[in-house]
């Protein structure tokens, strides 16, 4: 079995731990398994072709499952990827970057179709005839490189020239949307830039629109990034930050057929400056490590001189992050507020999934709180205690509820060596789907599994193995990774 | 935003340890209910375009600064003049509306604002909600009210949107967040007794609560309001209402609140939300499938359900919906045919007693720099009234609380006499 730490990395750096997980990270030392999880491109990302094999998570569909089209399918193919991958941090890093850069399926689809919303989305490009290219792929092809190389891409992202509306930013009519959201939440934060700022920004982007190459019939247009030079406002825009390395804050008037530097000129700025650097070290310290617990300013200034040492990538930050005291102290274990989709796979992956069906978490994620593809707004999902109302720990419990009612026979037949008392049940029960803490809850789960006289039937199994398994997963100690 | 949640964490620690027990909760929850007034305040998410909404359709800027998203004069709902003598119109899909207002329950509030009024989206939001600018962190102004009263129901705060509003959050006050009725429930891989008596036994282990670790107790304390609020919510399930809701999200949580008023399950103010008002692009509000004619198609249809049904049952006069947005939208329409992010904007407030008709004045839409009524360089409307002002004349004279206590200063304006 492999020990408390690393159990405590897969949680974060993962989406929990299977017995099979389990297995593999065992013989690892605890670096061994950093490396493993940071340095993923020599495991095979084969996850995909395992959809429809037995003994994996099943999926539901109207007519055939066509995840890069039909928007509730691609939901459940990322759920079993994050279930099933072998690279479960280049997924759990994929969520990140999702909830970071928030774009919503609804819009994308309303300016395009349900399809083409889909496949620029969700699409992966070696699936779609026309190699369109989901956001979804691209923010797992980049999950661990820079932020300057990802922030380029996503700008010229056909979701998001759709989302932040960079599709109508001209020079007659600068489009403020995505200049904003470039400074205020992909890069220095609320308080670093001024509105001036907003309206430069705005017209460094002008004539980064969207090109559709029309095809005969939906789903087969293909959509890309095109910088229109007719567009771009040349005049020059100066900011109240640098945006050269000689402090300059002003990007020069060019001719539009150059112009395009200009929003590369922003990016790279944006991208190396302090402000952004201490603002993504705080996002995946509070990602990875603690929401609540502020971190130290000299681990944050070690963070975020990680990231701008080396060009602002992700990896040396994660690194560094990972192998910290700081998340390898016992005491941050089972400190982090699970999100929806983490709290259900996490659940699947130590109650069981066979014969479930990733169609049946589709509803328990909306009521959760967390619809893939469809964060709330550009700021993403709010986290932390926010996950918590009345009404979505109901959702919680409740997808326990489903979830330990399909599992029934299998965790009955599972723990059938502990079949000789309600106590041996229990523990079984909690060696296999941890809570942060079994001590509060032991003796409750005791008295329940004990409310009738003991014969370790199977009918008594079924019944009070579903039991606990729900009370468990359904407790306030089970909501934390 | 993280400073919203670090002010959660530090007000939560405090709250559970004197949590309180169920029976006691109940008791509570019936005397708070027996002062029966409610208040619904009503936010339209993305900021509000409220140029769109009241439309100065006499003002020759509005045509001439929004030459492809204007509202045609022929087609606005009239509603006479403001004080200024502005002729103004309500957006033609408003018909609902308009007849609240004409037999005088609904009140118009013009140009309402702040100096140096947020365009972000969320400190736009946080503003409104701390009602204290240019804060953006700590507690709600709803939240500060609620904390006035004593210990709380968990269901005196009712949300119909997933997430806590920012408005609501306290200090000691327990927000009950419920989209959806059917969904408030408790189900059970088993049936009969064995379900029973895991209900019973969840219920015993969220009990347990560690005060020395704030999460848990956070988390283990959402659990108790969820277990001890699960017989009420489903009351509100039977509420049989008079007229047919609109089958959307703002028409069905709208239902849900005129339910929970009418089974008198004790909630003083609820949190309503219809989103999509940052209509950066193609605008459209002359269109019937254009975006903001949707908008207000969604609007208008919600609210005069809930109107009339509430009239029906007699519950009107207990009631008041306040709107808010988190700003108004820049004058001028940019090249998607939509508008960018302004400043002042427009409120509603509707109800059996509240005192309808139009207050404060329409801008002038002349984009001189002279122009009092805009700012940015005559790009955004300014503001005449400080949203705090209609804060203030709710929590006194509609709620009976101290608006001076919940805002920190003394807010009234004496022509803002709505309620």
């Amino acid at each position: 079995m492999a020990d408390d730490l690393t159990a405590h990395l897969l949680r974060r750096a993962g989406f929990g731990a299977s017995s099979d997980d389990l297995a593999t990270f065992a013989p690892l030392s605890y670096a061994a398994a950093v490396n493993r999880l940071i340095n993923y491109d020599s495991i095979p990302d084969d996850v995909d072709s395992k959809l429809g094999q037995a003994g994996f998570l099943g999926t539901t569909s109207n007519g055939p499952f066509s995840p890069n089209t039909v928007i509730n399918d691609a939901r459940q193919r990322w759920v079993f990827r994050m279930l099933h991958t072998d690279r479960p941090l280049q997924e759990k890093m994929t969520l990140f970057w999702h909830n970071y850069f928030a774009t919503g399926y609804t819009k994308v689809a309303g300016a395009t179709s349900a399809i083409d919303g889909t496949r620029l989305m969700a699409a992966k490009r070696t699936e779609d005839a026309k190699g369109q290219r989901g956001q979804m792929d691209l923010l797992r092809d980049n999950a661990m490189g820079s932020l300057r190389d990802l922030l380029v891409a996503i700008a010229q992202d056909p979701a998001m020239l759709i989302w932040l509306d960079g599709n109508t930013n001209t020079k007659n009519n600068p489009q403020e949307n995505f200049g904003r959201e470039l400074m205020e939440l992909f890069s220095r934060g609320v308080g670093f830039y001024t509105e001036s700022d907003v309206y430069a920004a705005a017209r460094v982007f002008t004539g980064w629109n969207l090109r559709i190459d029309r095809g005969a019939t939906d789903g087969s247009n293909v959509y890309s990034f095109v910088y229109n030079a007719g567009n771009h406002e040349t005049a020059p825009k100066t900011f109240s930050f640098p945006i050269y390395n000689d402090g300059s804050t002003t990007i020069p008037s060019r001719a539009a057929s150059a112009g395009m530097q200009d929003g590369l000129d922003l990016i790279n700025a944006l991208a190396m400056h302090p402000e952004t650097a201490r603002r993504v070290a705080g996002k995946l310290y509070a990602f990875f490590v603690s929401e609540t617990v502020p971190a130290d300013p000299s681990f944050m200034t070690q963070l975020a001189t990680t990231y701008l040492q080396n060009g602002s990538s992700i990896r040396p930050v994660l690194q560094t992050l990972l192998q910290s005291p700081r998340f390898t102290d016992p005491g941050v274990f089972f400190t982090r507020y699970s999100w929806p989709v983490e709290y259900l796979v996490r659940s699947m992956k130590e109650t069981g999934w066979t014969g479930f069906s990733a169609g049946t978490t589709l509803t328990p994620l909306v009521n959760m709180g967390q619809q893939l593809f469809e964060p709330p707004d550009v700021a993403g999902w709010d986290l932390a205690q926010s996950w918590f109302s009345t009404g979505k720990m109901l959702a919680r419990m409740n997808f326990a509820s489903t979830l330990s009612l399909n599992q029934k026979f299998r965790l009955a037949t599972a723990a059938a060596s502990a079949k000789q008392s309600p106590d041996a049940l229990v523990h079984f029960m909690l060696s296999r789907i941890t809570p942060a803490s079994s001590l509060s809850m032991l003796g409750d789960l005791n008295v329940y599994a004990a409310s009738a006289a003991w014969t370790g039937s199977d009918t008594q199994m079924q019944t009070k193995a579903s039991g606990l398994a729900h009370l468990i997963l359904g407790s306030a100690e089970y909501q934390f990774l | 935003m993280i400073n919203r949640r670090q002010f959660v964490k530090n007000g939560v620690a405090a709250f559970t340890v004197g949590f309180a027990a169920p029976a006691f909760l109940s008791d509570l929850a019936k005397a708070q209910g027996a002062s029966s007034r409610n208040l619904v305040v009503l936010d339209l998410g993305g900021g509000n375009d409220g140029l769109s909404t009241i439309v100065p359709y006499t003002d020759s800027f509005y045509y001439s600064r929004r030459p492809t998203i204007a509202i045609p004069a022929g087609t606005v709902l009239q509603i006479g003049t403001d004080t200024s003598g502005k002729a103004l119109g309500l957006h033609p899909r408003l018909t609902g509306l308009r007849g609240v207002f004409n037999s005088g329950k609904l009140a118009l509030i013009q140009r309402v604002g702040y100096q140096n009024s947020s365009r972000s989206h969320f400190s736009g939001t946080d503003i409104w909600s701390t009602a204290t600018p240019p804060n953006t962190q700590g507690s709600g102004w709803i939240g500060r009210y609620l904390s006035t009263l004593g210990p709380l129901d968990p269901l005196a705060a009712w949300t119909t949107t997933g997430d806590t509003p920012h408005a609501m959050l306290a200090s000691g006050v327990s927000v009950a967040a419920i989209s959806s009725i059917n969904t408030y429930a408790f189900s059970s891989p088993n049936s009969g007794a064995e379900a029973v008596l895991e209900r019973s036994t969840a219920a015993s282990i969220a009990s347990h609560v560690p005060v020395n670790q704030p999460h848990l107790s956070f988390v283990a304390t959402t659990v108790q309001d969820a277990m001890v609020t699960l017989d009420r919510v489903a009351s509100v399930g039977t509420y049989r209402p008079s007229v047919t809701y609109p089958n959307n999200g703002f028409g069905q949580a709208l239902q849900m609140v005129a339910g929970a008023i009418s089974k008198g399950i004790g909630t003083r103010v609820f949190f309503v939300q219809t989103g999509g008002f940052d209509t950066h692009a193609s605008q459209d509000p002359n269109g019937a499938n254009g975006a903001y004619f949707r908008l207000m198609a969604t609007l208008d249809d919600g609210l005069t359900a809930f109107y009339n049904d509430l009239r029906n049952s007699g519950l009107i006069n207990n009631t008041l919906v306040l709107s808010f947005s988190e700003f108004g939208r820049r004058i001028t329409e940019n090249g998607s045919r939509g508008t960018d992010h302004g400043a002042a904007s427009v409120m509603l407030a509707m109800g059996g007693l509240v005192h309808g008709g139009i207050y404060g004045t329409a801008p002038d839409l002349n984009p001189a720099t002279s122009n009092p009524s805009l700012e940015n360089s005559g790009g955004d409307v300014t503001f005449e009234t400080d949203f705090r002002a209609a804060y203030a004349q709710v929590i006194d004279n509609w709620l009976g609380g101290n608006s001076t206590n919940v805002l920190g200063g003394s807010f009234k304006k004496a022509s803002l006499t709505f309620i």
